[in-house]
């Protein structure tokens, strides 16, 4: 039963990264057309300033942080998968699991605190 | 008034052929058989046994489609010998093999205890939901046509092993558990009678259950009665992705029915013996 609730997650995953990236997309790559926050309009939506003034708001840097958490989770679930279709044995399994696991939770430690410092140095530079 | 007997055509049977305690591998023999139109594969096997080489080894029971003893692979495709016209699929050359994904234990015979293992552990029968009822029958268990529609589909497998040779996964993944031991998993959590899915849910829903899956869809190619496997799997990854989440209904309980009111035994029909196994 328990494989069935990583699956599960693996899914509802999958859907929420599809709304996130859509929203990611709609941000850096369309933010000229669609305005979302950018707060200085004529800059370019990946510039600097609009860079940082993203950064300073918690909500977009709670939205990373969740993204990353969930990417990770939907990516690495789908590698062990795709290992465990080679035949391995338990043991292995298990030790891929696990390593896949501290892979997982380094990288998620990793990039929240980038997130974190980032949104520090967003709101020293706002003074 | 005689009727003339159609003319035969000469095909090659290629075979695979492998005798574990003689052959270091397997090897591909040739013989000529004289086909009429609608022999069967199996009656062309008889035919190389009679008359050919004696010393072929194949399966086989009912000669009808039923018992599911002749699966084997022809032209690459697994079916069964018993209901597949030679003439259907071949026009001068057929090649047989045992079916992939099993172990041999000679020529034409896979052995398919693998897969028995696995249905065995799907607990494939009616179990707990009213054991006193089942034991010992006060009445009928009553089921509407669309609860037996539910299940009636998976119910018509004949355990060949067509599907579980058909499977990509399985291939790549001998403890993956396979279309048909999945699919009747399927069908007995569908079954009114039956109260042991959460049981089963837990061997379907294990590392080596249904999510292993790539819905390729050969399961249900290869099947000679139509079951569909591969929709039973994407039922059954629904089933427990929803039982999961406790999203899934509550099924009501088997409706039972006694016995009509003011019957009487007809006159001469002796008693039931005792049960031998309590």
């Amino acid at each position: 039963m328990r494989e069935t609730g990583y699956w599960t997650w693996h899914m509802a995953a999958g859907v929420v990264i599809f709304i996130l990236l859509g929203m990611h997309m709609a941000t850096m790559h369309a933010g000229g057309l669609t305005g979302l926050f950018v707060s200085h309009p004529g800059e370019e939506s990946v510039s600097l300033i609009n860079s940082q003034a993203r950064d300073g708001r918690a909500l977009l840097t709670g939205g990373y942080v969740f993204l990353l958490g969930i990417a990770l989770y939907h990516g690495l679930y789908g590698l062990r998968t795709i290992l465990f279709e080679l035949s391995l044995r338990p043991a292995t399994e298990k030790a891929v699991s696990v390593a896949l696991l501290i892979l997982g939770l380094g990288l998620f430690g990793l990039g929240t605190w980038a997130a974190l410092a980032a949104h520090a140095a967003a709101l020293a530079a706002r003074g | 008034m005689t009727q003339s007997r159609p003319s035969a055509r000469n095909i090659t049977f290629h075979i695979r052929r492998y005798d574990p305690e003689k052959d270091a591998e397997p090897g591909i023999f040739s013989y000529q058989v004289p086909v009429r139109p609608g022999m069967t594969v199996l009656e062309g096997l008889h035919y190389i046994k009679e008359n050919l080489d004696q010393s072929l080894a194949w399966r086989y029971s009912c000669r009808m489609g039923v018992c599911g003893s002749c699966g084997m692979l022809l032209n690459g495709r697994p079916m069964l010998a018993c209901n597949t016209q030679i003439l259907d699929i071949a026009s001068t050359e057929l090649t047989l093999g045992p079916l992939p994904n099993f172990e041999i234990i000679r020529d034409l015979v896979p052995d398919l205890m693998s897969m028995f293992e696995k249905h065995r552990a799907v607990m494939p029968h009616i179990s707990g939901a009213d054991e006193g009822e089942l034991n010992d029958p006060a009445g009928e268990f009553y089921q509407t046509p669309e609860d037996l529609e539910r299940y009636l589909q998976f119910s018509f497998c004949i355990k060949c092993g067509c599907c579980m040779a058909a499977c990509p996964t399985l291939a790549t993944d001998e403890r993956y558990l396979g279309p048909m031991p999945l699919a009747q998993a399927y069908r007995y959590n569908n079954d009114t009678r039956d109260g042991a899915g959460e049981a089963r849910s837990d061997v379907a829903g294990s590392s080596c259950g249904v999510f292993r899956c790539h819905y390729a869809g050969e399961c249900s190619r290869a099947c000679p009665k139509g079951v569909d496997p591969a929709k039973a799997l994407q039922h059954l990854k629904r089933q427990l992705v929803l039982g999961y989440l406790r999203l899934g209904t509550k099924r009501k309980p088997c409706a039972k029915q006694g016995p009509p009111a003011g019957a009487q035994r007809k006159p001469g029909i002796p008693e039931a013996p005792p049960y031998t196994i309590t």
